[in-house]
């Protein structure tokens, strides 16, 4: 510290950045991505700064570089997905990583084999990370604690779709240049929707201001105590935010009838071009995919100019390969 | 610590290293800089705009990030854990002279990785390695074609280059 003090002005103050620069190295020391929640909004930065230096493999002539060479990742799905399996593959593969396909229905767990035991003869094959979807939520944090590969979470029951959430502040960052103030709208099924709530763990860890909007019959019934507004009108909020997640609506989750038509749904809560005329002239629509055309939202508002839906995807690629890279580095350094 | 290069010697060596690649370039050849993150992404800067002042002709330059190329990533005892960070190359390599930069050429290992990254990119007419200080230590078959001040320190010192772009003075220590 002496030296400091005797030094120069300048000096002083660049060798005092420095040692700040030292002392704050961040270091990424998961080898699981389970969830959103549990993630601090420096490690969530941490991984969209990093995601920025992933986008550019894909647009240049070599669509492909070396850091999972060698590496076996195996997506093991045991819900539908087309999407977020494609994404997943493809980021796997630009990180020279090789890739084995899992689907429920062409394996044994049509004949009945458990969780743990798929995931211990994928894993006596020598693989190095799990990509799972499942429809029980925790089914990632069961595997990560009885497995020894990196597990990565691609969606769990209503739980979390932390690579959702990422690459949805990933595109918001991009195109707004920071997530701190904004507010933000996430508009329909939020009971049976994993988006909405690895969503609301990241939009208000970097400082967004978040709005669950939907009918009564989709908002659960546990809202109180997440950090977010409610709203049971979509009119009531459409004025007021800088971005609008319009999420599916979910047919295949849904018991009974949350609302008496799909008319009556689409003229609540849909995503109109009369609706849009009231918005802000720069909000950001965004939706998960795949788009229910003409219900949640109207064609001409998924195409338009405001719309991020395509580069929602675009982006997706990049955040992925990123988590890849770390859950894989942080489980080198680990070994 | 000691000094081995200061700031006027700093633009001394920039400006013999670009002397050199002036006379060794045919004249009908396209140069450009590509500096490797983080102390050649400013040294490619500066040597850019020697060699377009003295070719009288734009020398375009970009900056590499070599981390995913790196050969440690997955070994368990490396103290640091680099950063990714974008590579921001905006013109098109193939058929261009490429000179790499780099602050210090030490074991050869970031300019292999820098090597592997480039041709990722295009296929340049060569590739060239200029670099301000080339220690001995190769741990790989590789040469500087410009380089600097060369000097032979024992494997324990560290040659810290700062830069005032980056680290608000000119100066090369061994430590």
């Amino acid at each position: 510290m002496r030296r400091l003090i005797h030094a120069p002005k300048h000096k002083r103050i660049y060798e005092t950045m420095a040692l700040i620069r030292k002392s704050k190295q961040f270091r990424w020391n998961r080898k699981h991505l389970l969830g959103l929640r549990e993630l601090s909004a420096e490690e969530i930065t941490y991984i969209l700064d990093t995601a920025k230096g992933f986008e550019q493999i894909s647009t240049r002539s070599v669509k492909k570089a070396p850091p999972l060479r060698g590496k076996v990742v195996v997506n093991l799905f045991f819900e539908d997905s087309t999407r977020t399996r494609n994404s997943f593959a493809l980021a796997a593969n630009r990180l020279s990583a090789d890739i084995i396909e899992f689907t429920r229905k062409d394996s044994s767990v049509s004949k009945g084999e458990t969780l743990l035991d798929t995931a211990r003869n994928l894993e006596a094959m020598g693989i190095d990370i799990v990509v799972i979807r499942h429809n029980a939520a925790g089914a990632p944090t069961f595997l990560s604690r009885n497995i020894n590969a990196s597990v990565v979470n691609a969606g769990d029951g209503f739980c979390e779709h932390p690579t959702q959430g990422l690459l949805d502040v990933y595109t918001i960052r991009k195109i707004k240049g920071s997530l701190q103030g904004l507010k933000i709208a996430i508009v329909g099924d939020i009971t049976h929707s994993r988006v909405a709530r690895s969503d609301m763990w990241a939009m208000t860890k970097l400082g967004a201001e978040v709005t669950f909007v939907g009918p009564p019959t989709l908002i659960p019934a546990e809202v109180g105590r997440l950090p977010v507004n409610v709203s049971y009108s979509l009119d009531e909020v459409i004025e007021k935010v800088d971005v609008i997640n319009m999420l599916r609506i979910q047919f295949e989750r849904m018991g009974g009838n949350p609302f008496p038509s799909i008319r009556e749904y689409a003229h609540y809560f849909g995503l109109t071009v009369e609706r849009m005329k009231r918005a802000k002239p720069d909000i950001l629509v965004m939706h998960p995919g795949p788009i229910n055309r003409g219900l949640e939202i109207e064609s001409e508002v998924a195409d338009g100019r405001n719309s991020a839906i395509l580069q929602q995807v675009t982006n997706g690629l990049a955040v992925r390969m990123a988590v890849l890279f770390l859950v894989n580095q942080a489980a080198a350094q680990t070994s | 610590m000691k000094v081995i290069l200061n700031s006027r010697q700093i633009e001394q060596t920039l400006d013999g290293l670009a002397d050199r690649i002036v006379s060794e370039t045919p004249g009908e050849l396209n140069i450009a800089t590509v500096g490797i993150r983080s102390r050649g992404e400013i040294l490619a800067q500066r040597l850019s705009s020697i060699l377009s002042q003295k070719l009288g002709k734009d020398v375009p330059r970009g900056t590499l990030d070599i981390t995913l190329y790196r050969d440690d990533l997955n070994s368990p005892q490396s103290a640091v854990q680099p950063k990714v960070q974008t590579t921001e190359i905006g013109f098109d390599i193939d058929d261009k002279i490429i000179v790499l930069v780099d602050d210090v050429l030490y074991t050869g290992r970031s300019t292999r990785a820098a090597m592997d990254a480039l041709i990722d990119l295009g296929r340049p007419k060569a590739i060239k390695l200029a670099v301000l200080v080339d220690r001995a230590g190769r741990e790989f078959p590789i040469q500087a074609d410009y380089a600097g001040h060369k000097t032979d320190i024992e494997p324990g010192k560290l040659v810290q280059v700062s830069l005032v772009e980056s680290d608000g003075k000119d100066e090369v220590v061994i430590e």
